[in-house]
């Protein structure tokens, strides 16, 4: 019965529209996301049309090592949120809280490999401003490129770093019981939004790091 | 409930699929398609998100306002993508007017 169940919410006829108004909750948040981000790719796709050779140039600049390795840890930690939610739904919490935990952890680790080469950056003089030092004739088009990367990164980090932050609340939700097959519906909604990330650094990955011809 | 339980191996298989297509387009960048490279990168990327919105996501077995609403979301984003490049890609078409 599902009206004497305490995970439903009075607001709700049923635990089937309570689950189904948090995902839809969730989506309409997620494209106010995806218009955010798609005005970082529209500006990096005009100057990028602008400058193709300044902007391959300084493709070369950047780690394609770390990058892909991130790419690696991303989606990893992309298949171990899939399991934990996988895991809520069949009632697991002692399971959810672990594949919470190494989502936490591959991001982590993802966080770690970007303030490497952020400081590889740095070291290189490779930060826009005052001290960016490029020799040749695009320098400047080329810091305007290492403009967007750092933007377009920073912005990628952020929202990682807000959900590392909130998967540590739901590792402890987990952890005490709180997630069960009729309220499942939070795991889900922190998953939307982990794979949204994941999704944001599947198209940043070949636009900064493997536009410059590498042999 | 109405969000059903997949199994393990597909997420596995997912992942795998997500593997092997950035193993590709790291290959793809060391192959020169000349003006293609953009569009083979995007392609390989197009795919990418699709699987990880269709499979982890769930979007696959979602309700049909969910999926108007994801759709929505990305007809929105070509909009804002094709009308700001149709501008700023055509701006040499022409020669400028004539002063009048």
């Amino acid at each position: 019965m599902a009206e004497h169940s305490g995970a439903l919410a009075h607001q709700f006829d049923d635990l089937g529209q309570q689950l189904d108004a948090s995902t839809f909750g969730m989506w309409l948040f997620l494209v106010t996301e995806i218009m955010f981000f798609g005005g970082l790719f529209a500006c990096y796709a005009v100057y990028r049309a602008a400058y193709p050779q300044a902007f391959a140039e300084a493709s070369l600049h950047l780690d394609l090592t770390l990058g892909g390795a991130n790419t690696v840890v991303l989606i990893a930690s992309s298949l171990t949120m899939a399991l934990a939610v996988r895991a809520a739904q069949i009632g697991k919490s002692i399971a959810t809280a672990r594949y919470l935990w190494a989502t936490l952890a591959l991001g982590t680790i993802f966080l770690v490999i970007k303030s490497f080469e952020y400081h590889h950056k740095y070291v290189e003089s490779l930060i826009p401003g005052p001290s960016f030092s490029v020799e040749g004739p695009h320098a400047r088009q080329i810091e305007l490129m290492f403009c967007f990367y750092f933007a377009m990164t920073g912005m990628h980090a952020l929202h990682m770093i807000i959900g590392a932050g909130l998967l540590v609340y739901f590792i402890a939700q987990a952890q005490a019981g709180r997630y069960s097959p009729d309220y499942y519906g939070p795991v889900e909604v922190m998953g939307l939004y982990w794979h949204f990330v994941d999704i944001v650094w599947i198209f940043l990955f070949p636009l900064l790091y493997l536009i410059g011809h590498r042999q | 409930m109405t969000h059903r339980v997949e199994p393990k191996k597909s997420y596995f298989a997912i992942f795998a699929a997500l593997m092997a297509l950035t193993a590709l387009t790291v290959w793809a960048s060391t192959v020169d398609f000349g003006a293609l490279s953009i569009v083979v990168a995007l392609a390989i990327a197009v795919v990418k998100a699709l699987l990880v919105i269709l499979f982890f996501m769930h979007v696959r077995h979602s309700r049909p306002l969910t999926q108007a609403v994801v759709a929505g979301g990305l007809v929105w984003l070509v909009i804002l993508l094709v009308l700001t490049l149709s501008d700023y890609l055509t701006r040499g078409w022409l020669p400028p007017p004539p002063a009048w």
